[in-house]
């Protein structure tokens, strides 16, 4: 019995995996919560760009500093703009309503947006704008298309060309060289010198980014993982003593 | 009985016997009470899921604390405990791990009795307040999930009580009621509060009384599904049976820190369970006028869900789905009257429940798997086969425990 339950289980798993797929091709990122320098650094990209109009409205400054690495003195001078204290709310001042006016929809609060979409989804979206002059901002996007978001962060990527289908996007993948760092057979090509970065530089710009995100979306992790180790370690010798009083106690039953 | 035991005794604990039969009640379920000496394996599941529920109340209540059981609050107050209170995020997700937890146990457990017959007689109402605690589980779990407010408590929400809707005549009347409002609103989210917290968990608690009092009445099964107390000693303490505590309070301490293990792994490392134990869409907050691509229950309700959807409607009403999936639930009930075996045990029925019993396990995780999936024609085939199945196993349950040959039961307990 134990042994069909136990091929079930391994049988039925890959199958729940799958269930979760589907959709266009994401490029996949690796977040790293102890790298504080790409944290710090995406959240100066997050401040400057998309504070303005995404709110990160559950998460304090306070508290981001402290995991981020900064001091609150720090924090307060350049990454706080306006009378906000630090121990207050990640917000923004934008009018809800007008908001909804100028984008079709209020941009919405991204607090939570990289557990909601997956860290994947946000880092491919964000490198994901083309240009496309049938749309109020010039741009579209293959992961979000028709998004109302303009290209924010178009000044340092340039402008970016799209040459496939609207299937053809969907299916394939901006594969990129792991060695040289250059797309292979992709369907984005950049206009040369119209952004302040490179591509490989833009792409740093975008994994700090999301990497910062994927740490306000859950910023519980360093603590719970350094926290799990040392429980399950716990519980692993525990079990020895609990074992060997078990058999202590059950010598004598036969 | 309890009342006339231990009285004037010297001491503290005699002054507390004179007044109180607390040694009498210690001996009766624990000191004294002779539990068989084969129990396995599946025998952990029973104190694991007491475990569970104690850590259920605890974390709740720790909960309680902070979150706001309104339509503007609720899914901040929740991103305030993950984020401001100290230890909230440990909290929660031992709370929303323990769930999933609660419901897995208590899976084996039933299984458990299923195999071994635990629900025969004289332990038919330890099974039947088994199974209502099973059903008032179940709607404290659908309660607590509307909770956090995100979009995925806010539309399996209205899914779920929009069953009542298929109800023939008094349907969308019952449904509003259950709401206290025409769509699920901040009046449906305190009115669930209230059951979550209060009503269900003291409903849970008595059965769990009522559950274990009617267990040490009878006494336990065992694998061998035999009856310890027809043989005894002088004394007249069963011959296979061991005192509860020590014997059994050590090894479920053993059972304990294995489950432990695997929780802590969860609620430290996994705590979203790979999309199961906590919904994506639930990062977003409950939005009226947006419905998810796709509503999913969580895993526990999935097989009753994926029988709803297998059940064509008739007359553009759902009404047989629901009572499909209630009759599958219902069935459960009057399990002790259908197996007609002259014997408890799987290890000495025939062919026909060994089959009939993995198949049935079989069906019941591929109608889970179901449930999870978007249906598609195939798939919809699928649980309409797994759906019959589960009913065959039950209503040929008469006739095959009947009509099969068993092998000889022991007459004491094997290993």
């Amino acid at each position: 019995m134990k042994k069909i339950i136990l091929t079930l289980a391994v049988l039925l798993l890959p199958a729940l995996v799958n269930a979760a797929g589907g959709g266009v091709h994401l490029d996949q990122i690796e977040v790293d919560f102890n790298n504080k320098s790409s944290l710090q650094r995406g959240m100066k990209t997050y401040v400057n760009n998309c504070l303005g109009c995404h709110s990160m409205q559950y998460q304090r400054y306070l508290r981001t500093a402290e995991d981020i690495g900064l001091s609150a003195a720090l924090m307060k001078e350049h990454l706080i703009f306006g009378e906000q204290k630090v121990g207050e709310l990640i917000t923004n001042n934008m009018p809800k309503a007008d908001a909804a006016n100028w984008f079709g929809t209020a941009p919405p609060d991204l607090t939570l947006e990289t557990k909601l979409k997956g860290s994947d989804w946000v880092y491919t979206y964000l490198r994901s704008f083309y240009q496309d002059e049938s749309r109020p901002w010039g741009v579209n996007n293959s992961v979000f298309k028709d998004v109302g978001m303009p290209n924010v962060l178009g000044y340092l990527q340039g402008v970016q060309l799209n040459h496939c289908s609207a299937v053809e996007l969907a299916e394939n993948s901006t594969e990129i060289d792991p060695l040289t760092g250059v797309e292979i057979g992709g369907c984005y090509s950049l206009v040369e010198g119209s952004g302040e970065q490179t591509a490989k530089e833009f792409d740093r710009t975008i994994y700090d980014l999301v990497n910062f995100m994927s740490y306000i979306g859950a910023p519980h992790t360093m603590q719970s993982q350094s926290m799990g180790v040392k429980v399950l370690i716990f519980l692993f010798i525990f079990f020895f003593f609990t074992y060997a009083l078990k058999k202590e106690y059950w010598r004598d039953i036969h | 009985m309890a009342g006339s035991r231990n009285k004037g005794n010297p001491g503290i604990m005699g002054w507390f016997d004179d007044r109180f039969p607390a040694t009498a009640m210690w001996e009766d379920h624990l000191s004294k009470y002779y539990a068989p000496k084969n129990f396995n394996f599946w025998y952990f599941f029973g104190s694991l899921a007491m475990l569970v529920l104690v850590n259920q109340i605890l974390t709740g209540i720790w909960l309680t604390m902070s979150y706001t059981p309104t339509n503007e609050g609720a899914f901040a107050s929740v991103e305030y405990i993950m984020r401001d209170v100290d230890y909230g995020w440990l909290i929660r997700y031992m709370h929303s791990t323990g769930a999933s937890a609660f419901f897995f146990v208590v899976y084996m457990h039933m299984f458990r009795g299923m195999l071994y017959g635990s629900y025969r007689n004289p332990r038919e109402l330890v099974w039947i307040f088994g199974m209502v605690i099973y059903v008032a589980l179940m709607a404290e779990a659908f309660m607590g999930y509307l909770l956090p407010w995100g979009q995925m408590s806010y539309w399996g929400a209205a899914v779920i009580v929009s069953l009542f809707e298929a109800v023939p005549f008094i349907g969308p009347d019952l449904a509003q009621w259950i709401r206290g409002d025409y769509l699920i609103s901040g009046a449906t989210l305190t009115r669930f509060f209230a059951l979550h917290v209060i009503a269900l968990p003291i409903v849970i608690l008595a059965l769990v009384v009522l559950h274990i009092i009617a267990l040490h009445e009878v006494g336990s099964n065992n694998p061998d599904g035999i009856e310890i107390k027809d043989k005894v000693d002088e004394n007249g303490i069963p011959l296979d049976g061991i005192p509860f505590h020590p014997y059994y309070s050590v090894k479920d301490i053993v059972g304990v820190v294995v489950f432990l293990f695997v929780f802590c792994a969860i609620v430290f490392f996994f705590p979203e369970g790979g999309g199961y134990f906590i919904e994506a869409p639930n990062y977003e907050p409950a939005n009226p006028l947006k419905t998810p691509p796709h509503i999913a229950p969580v895993w526990y309700f999935t097989p009753f869900y994926a029988m709803l959807r297998a059940i064509p409607p008739i007359a553009a009403s759902q009404f047989p789905g629901v009572v499909v999936m209630g009759a599958a639930i219902a069935i459960l009930f009057v399990l002790p009257w259908l197996d007609r075996s002259p014997v408890k045990s799987i290890r000495y029925k025939g062919w026909a429940s060994k089959i009939g019993i993995v198949v049935f396990a079989i069906c019941f995780c591929i109608l889970g798997y179901l449930g999870v999936v978007a249906s598609t024609p195939m798939r919809t085939i699928l649980a309409q086969i797994c759906t019959a199945i589960y009913f065959a196993y039950f209503f040929g349950m008469p006739f095959f425990t009947r009509m099969e040959k068993t092998k000889p039961v022991p007459e004491r307990v094997t290993g």
